[in-house]
């Protein structure tokens, strides 16, 4: 007698998993990883490869030994966060800041709350301003690119455009004068500019958002509503003060706006799951980034935005639900 | 040009219509016929025959026992040599009546020529008796007698007919071989259900996957101003009655409602072709169309099939059942029920039988929701599919219903998306079944 399985429907399954989504997510990263690598030299693949090999060792030891579960390395969730850690930081970080770094997005980011899908915090980011804080030196000192005669250990550094700006303003200057020491829009768009080591190529990160795009892996509207607002807000300031205020986009193609916007806020676990919520969620980290940028003493304020946004994802998720079915009334 | 759909969510699983394009093959009466008295949604209705009796084909054996209810016709000719309970496609064991078969003999007054009928003179009220005497349920699977979607609520007014021709699911086509070989015999039914409706306007949709379909009825209709047939975009639930009514009149059933509070009234066309013979040819619905494929099948077929048949019959007409076979599927992949026998026998509402592999018949184990937003997305029902799943993992039941549980139609579109393998519909239909027992005992 042969004996069938029996389960419920649905019988078929679509082809998507947690491994196949991540692994288009690390796909999407690799043109900026190229361009970091192109720009920065070895000192980007040391720190990539630092920061990855610790989230991963990290995960495994923590799920093994103090969690006592499978370890769920190979979902990939790791690798990404490793990448999206590095892509945070300078290319000339020491080691050792990188490995606490990872510790802490790891271990304090991700483990504490139980894990993939549970943690409100984007895990990497929470590590890039643990690091921010506790190093400030370290993490804000930014190699001039110059490929593969930038050195890993001895950097040439020097300020990054936003820097310019934030500090000649401090000083005095207008924006227009500062405007000669900052690489033209097209260098800015091709990322020859100081700045963390995967936020600097703004077409390499559209290249990734495309692919994502394409893939299904995210939709549009958390990036979109992003990118619409820092262009809305900036271009109100810029058109109320030219002096003072630079134009939307170097807003846009300068600091980790384009990569905040694309690879950290569109995080599954740590964003809403309605569209209008992402609409929300998008609005609200466009309009906390350039009042840092603007108003704030930081120079740059893209992580400290979508981690206070974060926090209140469930809070979106409670009030804001989808449009049921019917909802839409037309009776002809 | 832009192909009609419906608005909100939906997939787009491989289709994999292997067995189209293939005719019709009738099967023969097989020994014994298992013909469960209860395949319709409602109150089961009442076993008039006894052990030893002897039935004639189209004989009723078991009569409606109220208006949500359906007659029930012996499929063969034969002896009754058991009444007994057994498991059926839905996987409860209820009564049936075992007939051993002999020469075939139908009942008098059954017209069995194979000439097209189209001309008819019944009225209203006597094309709901017919439909009703020969116990005609909707053959899409859901199986609600079809007498009480004509008859039309007081304050109500249908305006619209609706034929579903959009066979939805992957892998069947047993509407769509119908629709091709019994084009006439569907739009003679539509009309003889558009004057029991007194509706003047009848839309037939079919999915853009099927154009000779499409082609065959246009070709049939064209000089007929009140019957329209429009091509739909692939998109699966689109056979679900909510979404159909959606895609092609933008006519939203309110939550908790019917088709008819939007004026419309939806017919699968299998029943239409059921509705045909029972009015103009005086024959019960003792027979279906059914599809038996599989990847692994060596002779995907479409079948004309007697009710009660084995399953086991249909896998050996279509090449025997494969080595490698893991499941048995009783309708399509996303709605289908699991089979644990192959005497479970075809009921009314078996429109498919799907032969899965081994190696495809097993889920792959489940991991923790990503939040990916994935199963919202694709709800035709605007659900979160990921929060009722928790909700009812955590017994929360009003939190369950205040999110709409109820409103689920039960496609499956979040679990086949999940890329974390989680049983959403599982969680779902539980819920349901709760929920439900808390709502009635309000009332």
């Amino acid at each position: 007698m042969k004996f069938f399985t029996v389960s419920p429907s649905p019988h078929v399954h679509g082809r998507d998993s947690i491994q196949s989504l991540m692994f288009g997510v690390i796909l999407a990263l690799m043109p900026a990883l190229a361009v970091s690598i192109y720009f920065f030299g070895p000192g980007a693949i040391i720190v990539t490869a630092i920061a990855v090999g610790s989230c991963l060792f990290f995960e495994y030891t923590i799920q093994k030994y103090l969690l006592k579960v499978t370890p769920t390395i190979n979902d990939g969730s790791a690798i990404v966060t490793g990448l999206l850690l590095a892509f945070n930081v300078p290319s000339n970080l020491p080691v050792w800041i990188i490995i606490v770094g990872s510790l802490v997005a790891i271990g304090v980011g991700k483990m504490t709350f139980g894990g993939l899908g549970n943690n409100p915090f984007n895990p990497a980011l929470v590590g890039r301003v643990f690091m921010l804080i506790s190093f400030p030196v370290a993490m804000t000192s930014w190699p001039v690119p110059k490929g593969f005669q930038t050195s890993y250990a001895d950097a040439v550094t020097g300020a990054t455009p936003l820097g310019v700006i934030k500090e000649g303003l401090g000083n005095g200057s207008t924006v227009p004068q500062l405007m000669d020491q900052i690489p033209s829009h097209m260098q800015l768009f091709m990322g020859e500019m100081g700045g963390s080591m995967g936020e600097i190529a703004g077409f390499a990160l559209i290249l990734g958002l495309i692919f994502m795009l394409y893939k299904k892996i995210i939709t549009w509207h958390i990036p979109g509503s992003i990118l619409i607002t820092v262009l809305v807000f900036t271009g109100i300031l810029w058109l109320a003060n030219p002096e003072k205020y630079p134009d939307p986009l170097f807003e846009l193609l300068t600091g980790g706006i384009l990569l905040g916007a694309i690879f950290m806020a569109t995080d599954y676990v740590t964003s809403p799951m309605t569209i209008k919520g992402m609409w929300i969620f998008g609005i609200g980290i466009g309009v906390i980034t350039v009042l840092i940028r603007a108003f704030g003493s930081y120079p740059e304020g893209v992580s400290f935005a979508i981690l206070i946004m974060n926090a209140f994802v469930p809070i979106i998720n409670k009030y804001v639900k989808p449009k049921r079915f019917g909802e839409e009334v037309s009776h002809g | 040009m832009l192909l009609k759909t419906f608005a909100k969510g939906g997939i787009h699983p491989p289709e994999h219509k292997i067995s189209s394009g293939k005719e019709i093959e009738k099967l023969p009466v097989p020994e014994t016929v298992t013909i469960p008295v209860s395949q319709h949604i409602g109150a089961p209705s009442k076993v008039l025959v006894k052990r030893g009796d002897s039935v004639k084909t189209g004989q009723l054996i078991a009569e409606s026992t109220g208006f949500v209810s359906a007659n029930t016709h012996s499929s063969v000719t034969g002896t009754v040599v058991k009444i007994d309970s057994v498991t059926d496609t839905s996987g409860y064991r209820r009564p049936a009546v075992v007939v051993k078969t002999e020469d075939d003999q139908w009942v008098d007054g059954v017209d069995l020529s194979p000439e097209l009928k189209k001309d008819f003179e019944l009225n209203k009220d006597k094309i709901i008796q017919k439909i009703l005497g020969a116990g005609i349920v909707g053959l899409g699977g859901a199986t609600f007698p079809s007498h009480v979607k004509l008859s039309v609520p007081k304050g109500k007014k249908a305006e619209y007919l609706i034929l579903n021709g959009v066979e939805c699911e992957p892998y069947l086509t047993a509407d769509h071989s119908l629709m091709l070989e019994k084009g006439e015999e569907i739009l003679t039914g539509a009309r003889i259900l558009m004057k029991a409706l007194e509706v003047d306007k009848c839309i037939i949709g079919i999915e853009n996957n099927k154009p000779d379909a499409i082609a065959h009825l246009s070709n049939l209709s064209a000089g007929d101003d009140h019957i329209s047939i429009q091509a739909l975009k692939v998109k699966y639930p689109q056979g679900g009655e909510k979404q159909l009514v959606k895609a092609l009149l933008d006519r939203s059933v309110p939550s908790g409602g019917l088709p008819i509070d939007v004026g419309v009234v939806v017919f699968n066309v299998g029943s239409v072709f059921a509705v045909y013979e029972a009015v103009q040819k005086n024959k019960p619905l003792i027979e279906r169309v059914v599809t038996v494929t599989g990847k692994s099948v060596s002779k995907p077929s479409n079948l004309r099939v007697r009710i009660g048949t084995p399953v086991s019959a249909l896998i050996d007409a279509a090449g025997g059942l494969p080595e490698d076979t893991g499941k048995v599927v009783s309708g399509g992949p996303m709605m289908g029920k699991a089979l644990n026998s192959l005497d479970t026998p075809v009921m009314k509402g078996s429109s498919g039988l799907l032969i899965i592999p081994e190696k495809e018949s097993r889920r792959d184990a489940v991991r923790a929701c990503i939040r990916c937003t994935k199963c919202v997305s694709v709800c035709p029902m605007g659900l979160e599919p990921y929060l009722l799943m928790t909700e009812v993992q955590k017994e929360k039941y009003e939190m369950a219903e205040q999110d709409r549980v109820m409103d689920c139609i039960e496609c499956g579109s979040c679990s086949y998306i999940c890329p974390s393998n989680r049983p959403l519909l599982d969680y779902i239909r539980l819920g349901k079944v709760t929920v439900g027992k808390i709502i009635r005992s309000r009332k």
